[in-house]
């Protein structure tokens, strides 16, 4: 089995958000990138079905050099190869682009992505792309079973979860529950050695239509400081959601 | 030219999200100029929809479409924009139209933008405000493309009736087995329970419950508020609740109207994962706990002598109120 995971390279979840240039660009100065907490769920599931079933794990990244690091993370977790398309992400519809020209010549049996990326949270990458190729697309994919071409995948739904099954090619939208937290791997010293002769390869980016453009970003506004009542009166805590601030 | 809305509905009928975005609909119709046509699947009293402010109702009943299946429903939906003209889908952010909407963004090459959390700040160009960096910041983003889609977040553009005069018709696309390619085969949800992305209210619950046994009292809130139940990370590792319970950046994200947390410190991942509720409680014992910085309104106490009273007064409260 081929797969390709599809990482998104992201600040990590405790980054403080600013934004610059007249608050057209994301402020990354001192923030730390990681691979997308919902890649990593998929990244590690690829690295099961290559310990346990047999399998050749490529990831692709769309950035500049500087997603190299995080690439590097993933090649240190066990991934074989990697593949990063030399453009900024800019939109998902572009990003979604690139990754089917990528899965289009690679010819992989599974390709595995996130529910969403914790930046711009769009979650519609996978979805493009099972358009763009027309195969099979599971989408908040907690579970994944693959016997030959045979696929039984379980996916949240509100309330609940649901079973379904399809057949190889298969993309998929993942998230926690394709394996626990407790699985997440941490590169060990040998597999940060190996990574380093691993190849990433540099792919120029195919033409391609930019769909969305952010023009300018801004932030919650400012909270006022919590409104405290006394754990010996309850009933008033009743008033306020009641009169003040409307919700019961 | 109108504009198209996918209306979600359960067991024949609408939910509370089909007739929120179809308020939103409406008033992106007024901007630009048009009229609402809904899509509805084997719903048939459309009735509300024309409460909400749509014109047209395209009625689609078909028994292999009674479930929800992603791709023949996208099919069906990128059909009724072809026949209706449309250049402007409108979805919600629920788990099943976030399955849509990547599939019909590559379907229509259609620029798409999901978790919009208020009216566009203009339609020529269309520009809209959606959440970012897991509700830490918001984008206003334009759409580039002829065809254009909006997934509305959940809860923020709320409901505004907007009385019609509604025309049904009746539409029957063709499906073929390729949509079908992916086939359920056992949907495992909790019957008659309130779920976190429906909820107008939530009741959530941390670490400081001490143990499982303790959820009792978080579910009998729950229930006297109409509550769906949710809880922290720590608290579905510990598989004291379900992960489906679990809120926060790589959980569920709330954005109900009033969120209460109880016994949860809250941290960063956890607070942006609930960032978009309207008002949020919380009550803990260690009056440090970040979450006070954070919510509206709090109680320094003990949980196991707070909820309890709070109970007992939410029912006199409704006894008063009803």
């Amino acid at each position: 089995m081929k797969i390709l995971v599809c990482i998104s390279n992201v600040p990590d979840t405790t980054s403080k958000i600013n934004f610059t240039q007249d608050n057209t660009k994301f402020d990354t100065t001192g923030v730390q990138f990681v691979i997308n907490p919902n890649d990593e769920f998929g990244l590690t599931r690829a690295m099961w079905f290559k310990e346990k079933q047999g399998a050749t794990v490529h990831v692709a990244t769309v950035g500049g050099p500087q997603v190299e690091p995080t690439m590097r993370k993933a090649l240190a977790i066990g991934a074989d190869e990697g593949i990063r398309i030399n453009a900024e992400p800019t939109d998902g519809f572009f990003v979604a682009q690139q990754l089917a020209e990528v899965i289009k010549n690679g010819e992989y049996d599974l390709v595995i992505g996130g529910r969403e990326s914790i930046d711009y949270n769009g979650g519609m990458v996978p979805g493009i792309i099972a358009a763009i190729l027309n195969i099979n697309f599971v989408n908040t994919c907690i579970g994944l079973e693959i016997e030959g071409e045979k696929v039984t995948a379980m996916r949240e739904i509100d309330g609940g979860k649901e079973k379904l099954e399809s057949t190889l090619p298969l993309i998929i939208g993942g998230q926690k529950g394709l394996v626990e937290e407790s699985d997440l791997r941490i590169p060990n010293m040998r597999g940060i050695m190996m990574a380093r002769k691993k190849q990433i390869n540099v792919l120029e980016p195919a033409e391609a239509l930019h769909a969305t453009s952010d023009k300018t970003f801004d932030k919650p506004a400012q909270k006022g400081p919590v409104k405290l009542v006394d754990a010996d009166n309850v009933g008033e805590l009743i008033e306020l959601l009641h009169n003040e601030a409307k919700v019961i | 030219m109108s504009i198209l809305v996918y209306t979600e509905a359960e067991n024949g009928k609408f939910k509370k999200n089909a007739l929120e975005v179809a308020s939103y609909a409406h008033k992106v119709a007024q901007e630009m100029g048009t009229e609402v046509t809904a899509l509805s699947f084997n719903v048939s009293d459309n009735s509300a929809l024309g409460n909400y402010g749509v014109s047209k109702v395209l009625k689609v009943e078909n028994e292999q479409l009674k479930t929800f299946h992603a791709k023949a429903y996208a099919s069906v939906i990128a059909e009724a924009v072809k026949k209706e003209g449309a250049k402007l889908v409108i979805l919600s952010s629920s788990t099943d139209s976030k399955y849509l909407g990547g599939l019909l963004s590559g379907m229509l090459k259609a620029g798409y933008i999901p978790n919009a959390v208020s009216a566009p700040d203009s339609v020529e160009p269309m520009v809209v405000k959606r959440m970012a960096f897991s509700n830490k910041g918001f984008a206003h983003t334009e759409i580039n493309t002829e065809t254009k889609i909006i997934g509305v977040s959940n809860n923020a553009f709320g409901l505004i009736e907007n009385a019609t005069d509604l025309q049904e018709e009746a539409f029957s696309p063709a499906t073929e087995e390729k949509d079908f390619a992916t086939k359920s085969v056992n949907v495992d949800k909790v019957a008659g329970e309130v779920t976190i992305a429906d909820a107008d209210i939530v009741v959530s619950a941390g670490r400081g419950l001490k143990g499982p046994e303790n959820w009792g009292m978080i579910e009998e809130l729950a229930d006297v508020l109409g509550a769906a139940t949710a809880c922290s990370k720590p608290v579905s590792d510990m598989g004291w609740r379900s992960h489906g319970e679990h809120v926060g950046q790589t959980g569920k994200p709330v954005a109900s109207n009033l969120y209460i947390a109880i016994g949860i410190s809250g941290a960063i991942q956890h607070l942006a994962g609930v960032s978009a509720s309207k008002v949020k409680v919380v009550i803990n014992t260690d009056p440090e706990a970040p979450f006070f910085k954070a919510a509206d309104y709090g109680i320094v106490g003990d949980a196991f002598e707070v909820v309890p009273e709070l109970i007992e007064k939410l029912k006199e409260f409704k006894a008063q109120n009803a």
